[in-house]
């Protein structure tokens, strides 16, 4: 892979940033088509089918589109904050109430523009999807059910004041330490 | 908040991002992060992960076209207004201001200067706001499962170490432990467990079902 292929962005991610800037149909409808047969897919997998799948979908969709002012391509990929929402969504309707989540920072700059952190942020998104491609079949399996886990069954079972700068770094080293721990599941 | 050196483990942070997770540790898991940059990061980190393994499934082979209409029919309501949320206060963020409903703790007294309030008790788990006077022991216990206790005033320690303001300390069904609240503030901690403690002395284990814990 050529290095300009590895800092350019997603096509999802470019089409969520056309959502949030100039609140763009076509891109929202680009989306939709990208993620919902992968969201069902998803969903499939902790029983979640037919319409109750359908409503977890258009929730997740419909929030893509109300808060894409929060996306930051300098902190996640199209694709990890989706997979966010609709799993908000999913635990949402399961346990027919809000999910406990962390409190925003508070952010001190808009989220946008941060040309070298949205470029750093997107070759570690390159590097993630090759250590995933290089798994076998059962090893992949077994970090696809770590995060597609089955819910169903599963159920049983103040801004800190740093810059925004800091937690990018620091999200950029635990993807590296997270990308190792898949090197060494394959290395097993 | 530099110095939380009590982390919440990698395992559970990914359990919470693929939503897996039982509510009772999810409450503990938010309250961290809101508090601790490392593992904000680690939890973003295994989001962006979800997300590359969200992009390789197979796309479900369903008819989406009708389900795309109804969204985009519906892009242009206002979304419903989200249910009140509740900002940080004090010594607790946000996610437990949530779990208070924004209102301050309704402690009751479980005996020895100890109190507590339940937050969520289910038959999965529970989460509790435990406050503990400086120099009190919480009596020595097992644990049946898993027990996660984050530290929001004060401080105490145990057979395993001393914990302070955003530590976190995992106990698990091996440890036996008597945590002692450190001197100076009163201890208050967020503490969540699935499964019921085990008390060694007779007193708490005679008030175990009162009290819920
Ligand atoms: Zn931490
Ligand atoms: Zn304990």
């Amino acid at each position: 892979m050529d290095t300009e292929a590895e800092s350019r962005l997603s096509d999802q991610t470019i089409w969520l940033i056309a959502v949030r800037d100039q609140r763009d149909r076509a891109s929202f409808v680009r989306l939709f088509e990208f993620y919902a047969p992968r969201l069902r897919s998803m969903l499939a997998r902790s029983n979640c089918t037919g319409a109750a799948a359908d409503d977890i979908i258009q929730d997740a969709m419909l929030k893509v589109w109300h808060k894409a002012e929060q996306f930051d391509p300098g902190r996640a990929t199209a694709s990890a904050w989706v997979y966010r929402i609709a799993r908000n969504c999913h635990i949402d309707v399961i346990r027919r109430t809000s999910r406990p989540i962390p409190e925003a920072l508070k952010v001190e700059e808009p989220p946008d523009h941060d040309a070298a952190s949205q470029i750093t942020l997107n070759q570690e998104a390159q590097k993630l999807r090759q250590a995933l491609d290089s798994l076998s079949a059962d090893q992949r399996e077994v970090i696809v059910q770590a995060y597609m886990g089955d819910l169903s069954h599963s159920e049983i079972s103040d801004n800190t004041g740093l810059p925004l700068g800091t937690i990018k770094s620091r999200i950029r080293l635990a993807l590296e330490k997270l990308r190792h721990e898949m090197k060494d599941l394959r290395s097993q | 908040m530099n110095d939380i050196t009590h982390h919440i483990p990698p395992r559970l942070i990914r359990a919470y991002a693929s939503g897996s997770l039982p509510k009772s540790f999810s409450l503990v898991v938010a309250a961290h992060v809101s508090m601790c940059d490392e593992c904000r990061a680690r939890l973003e980190a295994e989001e962006f992960a979800g997300g590359a393994v969200l992009d390789t499934l197979a796309p479900a082979s369903s008819d989406n076209y009708e389900l795309l209409a109804r969204t985009l029919a519906a892009l242009d309501t206002p979304p419903l207004a989200e249910p009140q949320t509740h900002g940080a206060a004090g010594i607790y963020p946000a996610p437990i201001m949530q779990a208070l409903k924004g209102r301050p703790p309704r402690w009751r007294p479980l005996g020895g200067g100890i109190r507590q309030t339940i937050l969520d008790s289910d038959s999965e788990g529970s989460v509790r706001l435990l406050y503990i006077p400086p120099g009190s022991a919480v009596p020595d216990h097992g644990h049946n499962g898993l027990e996660l206790t984050l530290v929001l005033q004060g401080s105490f320690h145990d057979e395993t170490g001393s914990f302070g303001v955003g530590d976190v300390e995992v106990a698990d069904a091996d440890l036996d432990h008597t945590p002692m609240a450190g001197e100076g503030m009163p201890c208050i901690c967020l503490a969540a467990t699935d499964a019921r403690l085990r008390f060694h002395s007779f007193v708490p284990r005679l008030l175990q079902p009162i009290f819920r814990i």
